[in-house]
């Protein structure tokens, strides 16, 4: 007895029971992933690759190389979202009638939660936060972003997070609530496990690092714009980042404000989200909804502002209708605040407060429609060149209307009634996210390639994967549509009709389309760094741009601009080609820059160890970790030596080898 | 605008930093703001529970307007006029989160014939 005291003070509930050794699903996952990494550390120190490493890449504060970095986290967690949407396909293909399928419920319901909360989590928002990283400080002409150190910490925490997350596959459990965690499932009576511990945990410290980069982003593009650059003069993709991450401000406090409400519930009894005492579960719900509709459109206002940017270059036409686009993001900004109640039209709210909601939801796609006509009429008389950026902007404006119009048809709350928590609905929500969202990401991945390493990605290999992701989609998606209005419910494990089993293989087979895209994209990006001789872009410009990032060369200098650009124009770069800009030779001043640090990554271990030691109840090593990581954040601040000067010669030698016209 | 040409902190020249004297006058108004509800509350001065809470609530209230205007210098100059901007989007903000979430769950049992209802929803669903 005495004993094991001694072990709970010391572990905390962890113990050899955490393993799952018991499923070989986990145990193989479990093997390949040690096997893998062990492969990639040895290669790394075989390679003699650590001080690089760090000091080049990990301890960087340079956005260019933050937002690189986000980006090969989001990949990395795409493969594993993914793997866990397989997963779920193969057991609703197999699973009819005396079938059971080969995933027991409690894990069946442990992929689901992963899968989206990963996809949103740990696959959108880095890849958002990471492309608006890279690319809005040189549309606007900036040296770097706001907060440099910031920037370092907001991407570590974020790894915190998605770190807590993996582990959590083969520590213990993950939370079986959905991708929202929904109480009452869990609550501590109903999920005593670490699973939704570990889900708050990760997102709370993933949280702040989002909450963090958005104000980082917000303040950069308000303070540090190049002269000239008045708001009405910036590139759409600035002004959709803009909007994106005021919403981020403005929404993350609530999330973490519910979660924190409900690690109150777990870990010290209280009951906000309980029956009793006067808790609501339905508190939940809202709180997390007052976060969960804008956070849709944290995501895709983004990816509409890529859209923007392609088709106009695409089309080599600015863009039209540039005000009315602007104000269409803002009114989108302010009124998807206004909706959130349609996720749960069904909880018993009477026909007004019903009614105030649905109607919100369908005046939202009224600035959206305008927007798609924008769109449309930029490529209206256009020299078009349907070049694989372009390819994604078509394949978008063909799926995400229909994705628009499930939508609207969603916001009636009748219809809603019937089709609440169906597969209709995922249906739609994986239409919109896949054909807005992802469509829009590897857009923008596509696009600024070439700045972001100076060679073309490979247009082969680009197509295979482009027609993989739209012919999966619709493959995929479809029948989900269908069995959805037939009234199949989502998140089950198995199914009594076998009438329904062909949509599920149909359904299956679109996955394994999608996987064809997926992996073609990997193959696309191994093959273009082979062939990188042959797809190098000299001039900087390789698509005939129009705004200030293809101004200065690809890869850009650390600097990013020798002089900051000034700005005459909306589509600066155009007309400063169109005036016959050269790049000027001489006359070069020191510049001053941000100094590497290594403490948010050091931040970002604490946090991981602190709430690894939470989630397990190890209370000595979360009372140490927290301690370290206060006083830590408390002695860097202290750390005066954070700048240094590019000096004046290097600059010149850096200009001096460039070949292209550049700024001014 | 007020991005700096050379350097990576753009600081713009319109930090709004208080005067020693506002900060003293911040100072007295929120100390008296939170010394009043303890003395409304500890001399039971109002006698009717009802009214001494509505009077916190209201002090707690000026008390945000006491800080935001002294201790975080909002005003309309400070910042070519973001730091209002993003004061007055807070609010409507802050407002809709609040006001949105008592009508809702006011109104949740509205087609919940089953459950008993507390005499508040009642109210608000006939």
């Amino acid at each position: 007895m005495h004993e094991q005291t001694f072990w709970t003070m010391l572990f905390g509930r962890l113990s050899w029971e955490s393993i799952p050794l018991h499923e070989p699903i986990l145990l193989g996952t479990f093997i390949v992933v040690v096997l893998l990494g062990l492969g990639i550390l040895a290669a790394v120190t075989r390679y003699r690759l650590w001080g690089w490493l760090w000091h080049e890449w990990l301890t960087s504060v340079d956005h260019k190389k933050i937002g690189i970095m986000y980006m090969i986290l989001g990949i990395i967690m795409l493969l594993r979202g993914f793997a866990d949407a397989l997963m779920m396909r193969a057991q609703q293909a197999i699973a009819f009638g005396g079938a059971e399928g080969y995933l027991p419920a409690h894990h069946y319901d442990q992929i689901f939660t992963a899968h989206g909360t990963i996809m949103i989590f740990f696959v959108a928002i880095p890849l958002i936060v990471g492309l608006v990283n890279f690319v809005m400080p040189l549309q606007i002409g900036a040296r770097d972003v706001a907060f440099p150190f910031l920037n370092n910490l907001s991407f570590w925490l974020t790894v915190a997070g998605a770190v807590l997350v993996m582990i959590s596959l083969f520590v213990g459990e993950f939370s079986r609530g959905g991708w929202l965690n929904y109480v009452p499932v869990a609550n501590i009576q109903n999920s005593p496990d670490t699973g939704p511990d570990y889900y708050l945990w990760a997102l709370q410290i993933a949280g702040v690092g989002t909450t963090l980069s958005a104000i980082n982003m917000v303040t950069t593009i308000i303070k540090m714009r190049a002269p000239g650059m008045t708001m009405m003069k910036m590139p759409v993709f600035c002004w959709t980042a803009l909007c994106s991450n005021v919403l981020a401000i403005a929404i993350f406090p609530v999330l973490t404000g519910a979660f924190a409400l409900l690690m109150l519930d777990r870990y010290v009894g209280m009951n906000f989200f309980t029956n009793d005492l006067g808790g609501n579960p339905m508190m939940y719900w809202n709180l997390v909804w007052i976060w969960g509709h804008p956070e849709v459109y944290v995501l895709v206002l983004p990816a509409f502002g890529i859209f923007s940017e392609i088709t106009s270059t695409f089309s080599g036409k600015r863009l039209f209708g540039y005000s009315s686009m602007v104000y269409a993001t803002v009114v989108i900004t302010i009124l998807s605040y206004l909706v959130w109640l349609h996720h749960f039209f069904t909880m018993g709210s009477g026909a007004s407060v019903n009614s105030f909601f649905g109607i919100a939801t369908m005046v939202i796609s009224i600035p959206t429609g305008a927007k798609i006509f924008n769109w449309l009429f930029t490529m209206y008389r256009g020299r078009i060149r349907f070049e694989l950026p372009m390819m994604w902007v078509v394949a978008f404006m063909l799926t995400f209307v229909v994705g628009g119009m499930t939508g609207v048809l969603l916001a009636v709350p009748p219809a809603d009634f019937v089709l609440h928590n169906s597969l209709f609905l995922v249906a739609h929500f994986h239409n919109v996210i896949i054909g807005g969202v992802v469509f829009g990401l590897f857009a923008g991945m596509v696009y600024w390639f070439p700045k972001a390493f100076g060679f073309k990605l490979d247009p082969f290999w680009g197509k295979i994967s482009f027609w993989g992701w739209v012919i999966g989609y619709w493959v995929a998606w479809t029948p989900i549509y269908v069995v959805g209005l037939m009234g199949t419910t989502r998140r089950v494990r198995h199914f009594d009709d076998p009438s329904l089993q062909i949509w599920f293989v149909i359904a299956g087979i679109g996955a394994l389309i999608i996987l064809v895209g997926i992996l073609a994209f990997v193959i696309q990006i191994a093959v273009s760094i082979r062939n990188r001789e042959a797809l190098r872009d000299t001039t900087g410009d390789p698509w005939d741009g129009r705004t200030l990032e293809w101004s200065t060369t690809s890869p850009p200098p650390p600097y990013n601009f020798a002089f900051t650009p000034r700005v005459h124009d909306l589509d600066a770069w155009y007309d400063m080609k169109a005036l016959g800009h050269a790049p000027p030779a001489e006359g070069f001043r020191p510049i001053h820059m941000p100094r590497n640090t290594g403490a948010g990554v050091i931040i970002s271990a604490l946090a991981l160890v602190l709430g690894f030691a939470m989630i397990w109840y190890i209370w000595w090593l979360a009372a140490l970790s927290f301690v370290a990581l206060l006083v830590y954040s408390i002695a860097h601040t202290f750390n005066y030596d954070r700048d240094y000067y590019v000096p004046a010669e290097e600059v010149a030698r850096i200009e001096g080898a460039r070949t292209a016209p550049g700024a001014a | 605008m007020n991005a700096s040409d050379n350097h990576v902190h753009g600081h713009g020249d319109t930090h709004g930093h208080g005067t020693r004297r506002d900060y003293l006058i911040g100072f007295a108004l929120s100390a008296v703001l939170t010394a009043a509800p303890f003395w409304l509350v500890m001399t039971g001065a109002l006698g009717d529970p009802r009214l001494t809470a509505g009077w916190i609530i209201a002090l707690a209230f000026i008390q945000i307007v006491v800080h935001t205007i002294f201790f975080l210098h909002v005003n309309t100059q400070a910042e070519g006029g973001w730091t209002l901007l993003a004061l007055l989007f807070t609010l409507v903000m802050v407002a809709i989160v609040i006001s949105g979430s008592l009508w809702i769950m006011y109104h949740l049992n509205s087609n919940m014939m089953s459950m008993p209802m507390p005499p508040e929803a009642a109210a608000a669903s006939s």
